[in-house]
C-alpha cells in the first residue's frame, strides 16, 4: 500500500511539475469547452447533452493514450523500470502507482469542467440525476480508457508505438456502437454489449444499472492485469 | 554469501551465461570480468532477481533468488548498467523516492539520507535535477541510489564506465570503502580496476566461467618464467657467463647499452624461483654496480586476454 502510494506521488508530481498536465488540461477544457459553449450560443440550448453526449468522450479517446503512453514504455526505454522491479515492491503496486496517478490527472481535467453544468442549472432546469450520471460516466469511461493505454504501454519501449496503439484500440471501442448499422444482425447485441459508448449512454442518463459498472471495472480489471502480466514477462525463462 | 551453481540462461539458441559456478564470500569485493557480451550483466540480473535462470540456482545466505525474491531485493543494492535515473527529479527527490520504495521508517529517513548523501558526495547537487548533472555525479547518485538502504550485498554492473581518471578514482575508493564492510560484486572489463579493487576476480568468456582466484593467484598461475631486469654497470664481457652461472638461471639477454657504461640485461629463471637475493650477491662480490633491478609482473592483462581469446 506505502509502495503503491509512493509511486503514485512520484508519477504525479512528474505530471504536474513538467508541462504535461497543464497542456493536458488547458486543451482539454479549451475543446470541451468550445463545444459546450457552440451549443449554448448558436443553438441557444442550455444541454449538456451534445458535449457530455459526444465531444468529451470523443476527446478522451484522444487525450488518454497521452497520458499513459510515457508511464511504462519511457521506464523501459531508460532502464529505470530494472531499478524499480529490482527493488522490494510487486509488479501489480508499480501498475496500480502509476494507473492511480493517471486517474487523477484525468479527474481534475473532467472535474474542471463543473462550470458547465453549473452555467446550465442558472440558465434553465438542470436535471441533477443525468449530471451525475454523465460525470460517473465519463470518469468510469476515462478510467478504462487508461488501463488500456497502461497495457499497451507496458507492452514496449517505445512512446509513440504505445501512443498509436492505444489510440486504434480506444477509438475502436468507442466506435463500435457507430457502425452497428454495418453489421450481421447477430453481431448487432455482442458489439453492443462490447461498446464502450452504449453502456456510457445508460449512465448518462441517470440510470445506474450494474451491468455497466461491471463492464467498465472488469476492463480496467482486465488492462491492469495484463499490465501487471506484461511487466512479470520478463520472468518467464 | 552468494552461490551461483550451474547458472544457465539462454535467449532463443544464444548461451548467455552457460554452466557457471562461483561462490561470493561476505565481506569480499568480488571482481566480475569478460569481454563485452561475455554474459556478466545476465548474471548480475539473474543475481538481483530481475529475471530467472533457464537453470540452475542462485541462493544468498541460504535462500534461492527466485523463492525469496523479495527478501534478497530488500538485502541488494543494485546499479544497473548505463546507471538509469529519472531525470526529471532533483537528486534528493528521487533519494527520498528511493527510500520510501526501500521501505525505511519516516522517522529515520532524513538521518539515512544525511548520511548517504555525505558518503557518496552529493551534498553540492541536491536541488539539481539529475538530467542536468554531470556523468560524475550521477554515478555518485546511482551509488546512493543503491545504498540508501544499507544494503548487505551490492551489485554495480560497470560503475566507472564514461567516467574521466580523476572520477574513476574517487568511485574506486569509495567502492573500496564500501567494500570494508559490505559484499561487492562489481562487473568491469578494465582491468586496473580489478586490480586497484577487487580481493577476488571471476573472469567470464562467452557464458563460461574461464577463471576464478586472487589477482596475484591469477597472475602467477600465468606466469611462465621469472624474468628479472637488470642494470649493471660491469665489464661487459664477463657478466652474461656469471649470470648464466647461477642456480636456476636458464637464459640471460643482453639487452645492449643503456647510457655509457651501463648495460641491461634481461635474466630469466624457473619459474616460482627468485633469484633477486643471488643476484645481489654476484654483483658484490663481482663489484659490480646495480643500477636497476626489477622483477617483470605478468599483468592481469595478458591472463585477461590469454583466458578470453576469441577462436
Amino acid at each position: 500500500m506505502n509502495n503503491i502510494y509512493s509511486i503514485f506521488k512520484k508519477e504525479v508530481r512528474s505530471y504536474f511539475n513538467s508541462p504535461i498536465a497543464y497542456i493536458f488540461i488547458t486543451l482539454f477544457l479549451l475543446l470541451s469547452g468550445y463545444f459546450f459553449g457552440s451549443t449554448l450560443f448558436l443553438q441557444n440550448q442550455a444541454d449538456l447533452r451534445s458535449v457530455f453526449g459526444f465531444w468529451v468522450p470523443f476527446f478522451l479517446t484522444l487525450f488518454v493514450p497521452a497520458m499513459t503512453m510515457r508511464l511504462i514504455a519511457e521506464e523501459k526505454r531508460s532502464g529505470t523500470l530494472e531499478v524499480l522491479v529490482t527493488m522490494p515492491i510487486r509488479d501489480s503496486e508499480v501498475i496500480l502507482g502509476k494507473y492511480l496517478a493517471a486517474f487523477v490527472l484525468l479527474l481534475t481535467a473532467i472535474l474542471l469542467t463543473f462550470t458547465y453544468p453549473l452555467t446550465i442549472s442558472i440558465l434553465g432546469n438542470a436535471d441533477g440525476g443525468s449530471i451525475v450520471g454523465g460525470y460517473l460516466g465519463l470518469i468510469l469511461m476515462g478510467a478504462s480508457y487508461l488501463a488500456i493505454g497502461v497495457y499497451i504501454s507496458s507492452m514496449t519501449e517505445n512512446q509513440i508505438v504505445a501512443f498509436i496503439i492505444s489510440l486504434a484500440i480506444i477509438f475502436a471501442l468507442f466506435m463500435l456502437d457507430k457502425i452497428l448499422m454495418l453489421v450481421p444482425s447477430g453481431l448487432v447485441s455482442i458489439l453492443e454489449y462490447v461498446s464502450i459508448n452504449n453502456h456510457f449512454a445508460n449512465i448518462a442518463r441517470g440510470v445506474i444499472d450494474s451491468r455497466d459498472l461491471i463492464y467498465y471495472l472488469s476492463l480496467i480489471f482486465l488492462g491492469l492485469f495484463l499490465a501487471t502480466r506484461t511487466l512479470a514477462s520478463r520472468k518467464s525463462a | 554469501m552468494i552461490t551461483i551453481t550451474n547458472l544457465s540462461k539462454h535467449y532463443g539458441s544464444l548461451r548467455a551465461v552457460d554452466d557457471i559456478t562461483f561462490e561470493v564470500k561476505a565481506g569480499e569485493i568480488l571482481g566480475f570480468l569478460g569481454p563485452n557480451a561475455a554474459g556478466k550483466t545476465t548474471t548480475m540480473k539473474i543475481i538481483t532477481c530481475y529475471m530467472p535462470p533457464t537453470s540452475g540456482t542462485v541462493e544468498v545466505g541460504d535462500m534461492n533468488v527466485f523463492d525469496h525474491s523479495l527478501e534478497i531485493r530488500r538485502m541488494l543494492g543494485y546499479m544497473p548498467e548505463d546507471n538509469p535515473l529519472y531525470h526529471d527529479m532533483n537528486t534528493v527527490d528521487y533519494l527520498y523516492f528511493i527510500a520510501e520504495l526501500r521501505g525505511i521508517p519516516p522517522a529515520e529517513r532524513t538521518q539515512r539520507l544525511k548520511n548517504i548523501i555525505e558518503l557518496c558526495g552529493v551534498g553540492t547537487v541536491l536541488h539539481q535535477d539529475i538530467g542536468e548533472l554531470s556523468k560524475g555525479f550521477r554515478q555518485r547518485v546511482g551509488l546512493a541510489r543503491a545504498m540508501v538502504h544499507d544494503p548487505e550485498i551490492l551489485v554495480l554492473d560497470e560503475p566507472t564506465v564514461g567516467l574521466d581518471p580523476n572520477q574513476i578514482v574517487e568511485i574506486r575508493n569509495l567502492i573500496k570503502e564500501l567494500g570494508k564492510e559490505k559484499t561487492v560484486i562489481l562487473s568491469t572489463h578494465i582491468l586496473p580496476e580489478v586490480q586497484a579493487t577487487c580481493d577476488r576476480v571471476v573472469i567470464i568468456h562467452q557464458g563460461k566461467l574461464v577463471a576464478d582466484g586472487t589477482p596475484e593467484e591469477l597472475q602467477s598461475s600465468f606466469q611462465g618464467q621469472e624474468l628479472v631486469h637488470l642494470v649493471l654497470k660491469a665489464p661487459e664481457d664477463d657478466v652474461p657467463a656469471a649470470l648464466a652461472n647461477l642456480e636456476n638461471v636458464s637464459k640471460v639477454e643482453d639487452k645492449g647499452v643503456e647510457t655509457g657504461n651501463l648495460r641491461r640485461y634481461a635474466v630469466e629463471s624457473q619459474r616460482g624461483t627468485d633469484i633477486r637475493e643471488s643476484l645481489f650477491h654476484l654483483a658484490v662480490e663481482k663489484r659490480w654496480t646495480i643500477f636497476e633491478m626489477h622483477r617483470e609482473q605478468v599483468s592481469l592483462e595478458n591472463v585477461f586476454r590469454e583466458l578470453t581469446k576469441s577462436e
